[in-house]
């Protein structure tokens, strides 16, 4: 019955969306204040049933009801609940289900705080999103029904795949949907600013927090899904140019240079139609990685399984909001030009050489992603490229990018005298050099290029973000000092920075060795000794395991335990590597269990990796600067 | 600036970011690309000299060997036509068994054995790989339509 209702819900929530999408759309075009009025309850309606069938699924996932297909496929009676709930997003129909209660629940945030927006706009806004409920809602309906019953019930369910199990995996792809969905906001205001024809620095006031939220949501379900793949996945990667990981950062990029190009159609009034354009290919990139994801096309470690259908119907569905956005941007964008200039040394450059290098990022991220499939296609051949063709490529944008950022975020808008623009990054720039190069020669003992060229545009990003906010503080007394808005851009570019060195530093002197290790084996590995203690079986509520005992020391010293275990789970008989790793602030020691290899010997993954924390934290201190700059002032009108 | 000269330095930007991406992908393309080989198509010598590849297939049902102790192991790929032996030293994925699905990048050594650098098996065991599915159906497929008669090269296993 619950199942039942669950549909039922789901088919209400559609007609509601019609409603949304249709009525108000007609309504502004006909200047129908009836019409137009409809989109605020009917978007509440819809976030109400579409909430009810979420719930329903929940309740069939709590109750262990495996007379619903996709419950007996995903779940089992000795599953922990946290496990069971979290299990309804763990594959295609069920986190379809959270897409689209997500991006309900946009509609709904969005309707309640642009009370203040001229209604017609509003009424635009608010119906396209429901335009887009309305296609994922058919896609669930048409193609992914989560409620589908299974005759006869099963009596136990398959259970959840082990990966899945992990805390790290239950929040990951909520927060990613929230960012990816966010984007549809931006999208929407794009549109409702292109069929008003009317698109001015109030409106990139109103589209600038709703976009950074988005980002920061994508940026923090980004990072998550990184650390998770490191210590879950067992072998200690962070990231892998894996075409679906490539799928949630190619958004991600271009919502980074949306939220940049915002900013300049905020102050300035300019980069007007360029913003609608990033506003567009944000979100068309996030349906491109649902499609990637969904269609099973891709060769990758995290697609779903195959099914023609559903991909035939995203590629539908992208094409419909690409081609239609793009029509509608070449028709209303000429028009949106604005007569004002800047000169060459000013913020607007700057902006503007962010863009081109994001733009020029995501554009090689995309090619190398598709370039397999394209290939293919032209019967050249089954071929994958590898991640050292993704780093290089990356780089060569990303480096211009990361020296520009620290000069750009100090210059003027409009126009930048030369002389104390020169004056302001003199100590920034000595620090940059002398810090840069003290941190791997003495820290780490040697020091090559790109390793020195890391860790200069680290430091030279943390101490040119670092000016404005210490310049205000020592000036405070008494004065306003910095703008939230200000201040969150200096952190996010903070955090930028810490990312940088992350990076540089754990490429660079992170090591790794692969051994076979009997109990009372002890192996060196930068400078730690790590000793097998014992090998011995341990047993888990739905698994057994082999869990090795790692002591490690430093020249006698003793530094910790560590416990990497190799689960068997019972149910799906699949085994999973739970690494041990040893964490602190600057460093990771990591054992991984590999398999048992005859003799009483097992094979073992060991590495140490340098401050790799910092690109995680890096990325959460990014993701605060866009909190912070989303709560300035201006915004909460 | 004028508007018009914001545009042309817009488009001149994008137009040179644009040339050094193309420059640089295709460049680097040729050295990144790893084809995927049949490995019906590896035993009759059709794969390139000096250089890497990938291979996939099941792994061959009581093929895994190994010293005891010791990293180093072997075992055997089949495309349901042909049987590849694969060396390989180092941790496997968890989800490499016998009989299952199994990718592998390496190259062909002299004595016609695949020395694998890395093993590769995906994280959902229903899941296989759509290029070995792909290599094995159309084995499984020519094997039906020639029942009875001899398939050149090897023997349908």
């Amino acid at each position: 019955m619950i199942p039942e209702i669950g549909q039922f819900a789901l088919i209400l929530a559609l007609s509601l969306a019609l409603c949304q999408g249709v009525l108000p759309l007609i309504g502004a075009h006909r200047d129908d204040a009836a019409m137009m009025s409809v989109a605020r309850p009917a978007a509440a309606g819809q976030f109400l049933f579409v909430a009810v069938s979420f719930g329903c699924l929940i309740w069939a996932f709590v109750t262990d009801d495996f007379s619903v297909l996709y419950v007996a496929n995903h779940s089992q009676l000795a599953l922990p609940t946290g496990y069971k709930i979290s299990a309804v997003w763990s594959a295609h129909e069920g986190s379809l289900l959270m897409w689209l209660l997500i991006l309900a629940a946009w509609t709904i945030a969005v309707a309640r705080y642009s009370k203040e927006l001229p209604q017609k706009f509003a009424a635009r806004v608010i119906g396209v999103l429901g335009l887009l409920s309305v296609g994922f809602l058919l896609f669930a309906l048409l193609t992914s029904n989560p409620f589908e019953r299974l005759h006869p019930a099963a009596i136990d369910g398959a259970d959840l795949n082990p990966l899945l199990q992990d805390p790290g995996l239950a929040i990951h792809p909520p927060l990613l949907y929230v960012g990816y969905v966010g984007f549809s906001v931006a999208f929407a205001f794009a549109i409702a600013a292109m069929l008003s024809g009317d698109l001015d620095q109030k409106w990139a006031r109103w589209t600038r927090p709703w976009t950074v939220i988005a980002w920061l949501f994508l940026t923090v379900g980004i990072a998550l899904g990184s650390w998770w793949a490191y210590y879950e996945l067992g072998w200690g990667g962070w990231w892998f140019w894996d075409p679906v990981e490539n799928a949630s950062f190619m958004p991600w990029l271009i919502g980074t240079a949306l939220i940049h190009s915002l900013a300049v159609t905020e102050r300035r009034g300019l980069f007007k139609s360029w913003t609608l354009l990033l506003a567009i290919s944000a979100f068309s990139l996030s349906l491109l990685g649902t499609f990637l994801v969904r269609s099973g096309i891709i060769v990758s470690v995290h697609a779903f399984a195959t099914d023609p259908t559903r991909g035939y119907f995203i590629l539908a569905f992208l094409a419909i909001v690409i081609i239609g956005a793009l029509i509608l941007y070449a028709w209303r964008a000429p028009a949106l030009d604005s007569a004002v200039g800047f000169r060459l040394l000013s913020r607007e450059t700057f902006l503007l050489l962010n863009n081109v290098l994001l733009v020029v990022a995501a554009t090689l991220v995309l090619l190398g992603t598709l370039a397999p499939l394209i290939v293919e296609m032209l019967n050249g051949g089954k071929i994958s490229i590898g991640p050292p063709w993704f780093q290089v490529a990356f780089l060569v944008p990303m480096l211009p990018l990361i020296f520009l950022l620290g000069l750009g975020m100090h210059t003027a808008w409009r126009s930048q005298d030369l002389g104390p623009w020169q004056r302001l990054f003199r100590v920034p720039a000595i620090i940059a050099i002398i810090v840069g190069l003290i941190i791997p020669l003495f820290i780490y003992g040697r020091v090559g290029l790109l390793v020195a060229v890391g860790c200069i545009a680290a430091v030279w990003i943390v101490a040119s973000s670092l000016i404005q906010p210490l310049r205000s503080w020592r000036r405070a007394e008494g004065s306003a000092g910095i703008s939230r808005s200000a201040l969150g851009m200096s952190i996010a570019h903070f955090g930028v920075g810490f990312f940088v060195l992350g990076v540089t530093i754990v490429s660079a002197f992170g090591e790794e060795s692969d051994r076979a290790m009997r109990a009372g084996d002890t192996i060196d590995v930068a400078g730690f000794q790590f000793e097998m203690r014992e090998i011995r079986d341990v047993q888990g509520p739905n698994y057994s395991a082999v869990e090795g005992v790692v002591e490690i020391r430093r020249d006698g010293e003793y530094i910790g335990t560590v416990r990497p275990q190799k689960r068997q789970y019972l149910v799906q008989q699949s085994w999973m590597t739970e690494a041990g790793i040893h964490p602190t602030w600057n460093k990771d020691l990591f054992v991984a269990l590999g398999d048992r290899i005859g003799g009483g010997a097992w094979s073992v993954r060991i590495q140490y990796k340098p401050m790799i924390r910092f690109i995680w934290v890096g990325a959460f201190i990014m993701a605060l600067g866009g909190l912070v700059s989303v709560s300035d002032r201006r915004y909460r009108q | 600036m004028k508007p018009r000269q914001q545009r042309m330095l817009a488009v001149g930007l994008a137009a040179l970011g644009i040339a050094i991406a193309a420059a640089l992908t295709l460049q680097a393309f040729k050295d990144n690309m790893m084809f995927f080989i049949d490995i019906s198509e590896v035993v009759a010598g059709n794969h390139p000299a000096e250089r890497a590849f990938r291979i996939g297939g099941l792994v061959v049902d009581g093929s895994v060997q190994r010293q005891d102790g010791s990293l180093e192991m072997s075992f055997r790929v089949t495309d349901l036509r042909c049987e590849l032996g694969v060396r390989y030293s180092g941790l496997l994925p968890d989800l490499f068994r016998e009989g299952k699905g199994v990718v592998a990048h390496g190259r062909l050594a002299d004595d016609g054995i695949f020395v694998a650098d890395k093993i590769l098996a995906k994280h959902d065991e229903n899941y296989m790989s759509p290029e070995v599915a792909a290599s094995l159906a159309a084995n499984a497929a020519t094997e039906t339509e020639s029942a009875g008669m001899n398939v050149s090269g090897c023997e349908p296993v």
